[in-house]
């Protein structure tokens, strides 16, 4: 049960290189994210969905520190989890509106999506449920000897579940190769994070004894950068990681949520420190791109985004006859 | 030559070792179990037979241990879990319930989850309310679960085996009263499949189903009938989830009368579920049916009153008395 097997994993299906891919996997994210709430209000998007717009540093930060074969657990705000992982996202988008050509065949939708062959070991729609999977993910890791991390994503209020309680203890002292990613946007819910809270999240992981940082989750390159000393540090064997990023959500909690509990001017302020403003401004000013290039690329993102709307919307549903003989419970 | 009679609790260390020993990607967790043996004496040695990475103790964090377990299953693990108490499976439910027993479902069949939790289950031991219960029925009603309940030491050794091959998460549940019961071992390379009862005792006037420690309680209330000449047919459901309906129906056509003994209460409970699926397919062979629980209670601590409270022997025996109209062959009355 040594040795240094990875778990084999497909490449991201939508490829990026250069200066400007974390931008460009924002883009994907925020302009996914539009087009998804587009589509809930014309009934194409079905439940309830969470978007992750105004989060995306956190998920394309994270993941840009990840090597083949490691693994990541997302929540039920997953698309971007799921986006920056690779998964492709025509799937996603038939997952959403429950076709067959789903990455899950319409079986899992927003809150559920698994995809492993780009590492997502799932989105969990249990508060905490991420926690758990990827604590367990690392466990497997770790004993069938690979040098592989898992990730678990996880927001601000799951500091109060049992699962952050028990897991981060158990995964400290097993010195599991995971590391515990809390992207704090404020609200738990509709409630702020201070209201239902005692003491500071980063004080409770460090009465464990975890390697932990706080991160500023508006900035992709501060996330990447403290992602990257995080996964180092459980990769290495030494135990896991904790990483806060301080992020912010631009839209409600769900479909139902108008936001009436955001402070006065907020919103508008954390607007003005848009992840992706932060990135362009910060490539324009290295000199890594120009205006025009930037624009060009937007467009791009946007177009794409807009064809695979427009394919979701073609693909067929699943056939219940032939789905429920499959399934043998 | 007579073989070795085998207890119960070293039949599941036996199944453990074995499976432990044929392939490396079991591994196997809970509380207690590694250096101290378990608190039900079961799992000593197995640690250090196979090492401390393979075989270790946790924290009392139910939900995380069956969290980590459904990650690693997912990951190439084949895990076994303790829970040690039946009780404590509440715990864990949300990993078990929504997480573990969901996966191969809602990923589209990307990855299936081996994983195999053990727990003991049962009254009779003086443990009270929270120390005692079998709660089949709360995961009965989840699908992509399955759930072995054995009566035996031969069928908890080949019966572990089965589970731990099995690709699916596997509930596999062990009556504390059936920890020192002896019996013929079997083979050593015996694997039972799941999913299969067994005809313990073969009779025609009356089908008895019931598990676990109702197994023995029936079988001895079905020679205490002998004498009174009811001929009783009692089968070991084995497995709780999927039930094998077919065996009891084919049973219920040749004796006319069906009587499921369960320890749990009435209301929710998988005896219900029996003589629902009987009565639906199978109607017209039935002269009468009916089952034997507990009260609709918390079972109690004080050992009269626990005895009271749990189907048993004596129970069954005037249960089925009054049901066919029997009168006991020594009776004054």
């Amino acid at each position: 049960m040594s040795g240094t097997q990875r778990l084999a994993a497909e490449g991201p299906v939508y490829e990026l290189t250069g200066d400007s891919a974390l931008l460009e996997r924002m883009l994907l994210i925020r302009r996914f994210e539009d087009a998804v709430q587009r589509l809930f209000q014309r009934g194409e998007v079905h439940g309830t969905t969470h978007l992750y717009s105004g989060q995306e540093a956190g998920a394309v930060g994270v993941c840009a520190a990840l090597a083949p074969g490691d693994r990541a657990a997302g929540t039920y705000r997953g698309h971007g989890h799921a986006l920056a992982l690779g998964v492709d996202p025509q799937g996603l988008m038939d997952e959403l509106l429950g076709r067959a050509s789903g990455v899950c065949g319409g079986r899992a939708g927003s809150m559920n999506v698994v995809d492993l062959r780009h590492g997502l070991v799932g989105c969990f729609g249990i508060v905490g449920g991420s926690i758990a999977a990827a604590t367990g993910v690392a466990l497997g890791f770790q004993r069938r000897g690979l040098e592989n991390v898992a990730v678990a994503f996880f927001g601000e209020g799951t500091s109060n579940q049992a699962y952050f309680a028990e897991c981060l203890n158990f995964a400290q002292v097993l010195r599991l190769p995971v590391v515990f990613v809390c992207e704090n946007n404020r609200y738990m819910e509709f409630t702020p994070i201070e209201d239902v809270t005692a003491g500071e999240i980063p004080a409770r992981v460090e009465a464990l004894g975890l390697w932990n940082r706080t991160v500023d989750g508006m900035d992709v390159q501060a996330v990447r950068a403290g992602a990257s000393e995080a996964v180092a540090h459980a990769r290495s064997g030494a135990g896991p990681a904790f990483l806060q990023t301080l992020t912010y959500r631009f839209v409600g909690h769900s479909r139902s949520d108008p936001g009436a509990y955001r402070k006065p001017g907020e919103l508008d302020e954390m607007r003005r420190r848009d992840p992706l403003a932060v990135e362009r401004a910060r490539l324009i000013e290295d000199g890594a791109a120009d205006e025009a290039e930037l624009d060009g690329l937007e467009a791009r993102v946007a177009a794409y985004i807009d064809e695979v709307a427009a394919r979701a919307l073609e693909a067929p549903f699943p056939d219940p006859e032939a789905e429920f003989q499959e399934y043998k419970g | 030559m007579s073989v070795a009679e085998l207890e119960f609790r070293d039949a599941v260390r036996d199944a453990l070792d074995e499976e432990l020993a044929r392939d490396e990607s079991v591994v196997f967790f809970g509380e207690d179990v590694g250096k101290p043996g378990g608190v039900f004496a079961v799992t000593g040695g197995l640690q250090e037979r196979h090492g401390d990475r393979r075989v270790f103790d946790t924290p009392i964090s139910e939900l995380a241990i069956a969290g980590a377990a459904f990650g690693a299953a997912i990951t190439g693990l084949r895990p076994v879990i303790e829970i040690m108490f039946g009780d404590f499976l509440f715990l864990a439910m949300d990993s078990l319930a929504n997480q573990a027993a969901k996966y191969w479902f809602i990923s589209e069949e990307q990855a299936s989850v081996p994983l195999v939790v053990r727990s003991a289950v049962g009254a009779g031991g003086r443990f009270g309310a929270i120390h005692s219960q079998t709660p089949v029925p709360w995961f009965q009603g989840i699908p992509g679960l399955k759930i072995v309940a054995p009566s035996t030491p031969r069928d908890a050794k080949a019966l572990l085996k089965g589970a731990i091959r099995d690709d699916n998460p596997v509930l596999f549940l062990e009556h504390k009263r059936l920890y020192s019961v002896k019996g013929e071992p079997g083979s050593s390379d015996e694997v039972a499949p799941l999913g299969r009862a067994a005809i313990v005792r073969p009779g025609s006037d009356l089908t008895l189903v019931t598990a676990m420690k109702g197994v023995h309680d029936a079988l001895a209330a079905a020679e205490e009938l002998a004498t009174e000449g009811i001929d009783v047919e009692v089968i070991d459901l084995r497995t709780l989830r999927p039930l094998d309906r077919d065996t009891v129906l084919e049973s219920v056509r040749r004796t006319n009368r069906l009587l499921v003994v369960e320890e749990g209460p009435r209301t929710g409970g998988w005896a219900g579920g029996i003589l629902a699926d009987v009565a639906e397919d199978g109607l017209e062979y039935l002269d009468d049916v009916w089952r034997l629980t507990t009260a609709d209670a918390p079972i109690p601590y004080s050992p009269p009153l626990e005895d009271a409270f749990l189907p048993s022997a004596e129970r069954i025996v005037t249960s089925v008395r009054k049901h066919l109209n029997s009168t006991p062959v020594n009776s004054t009355a």
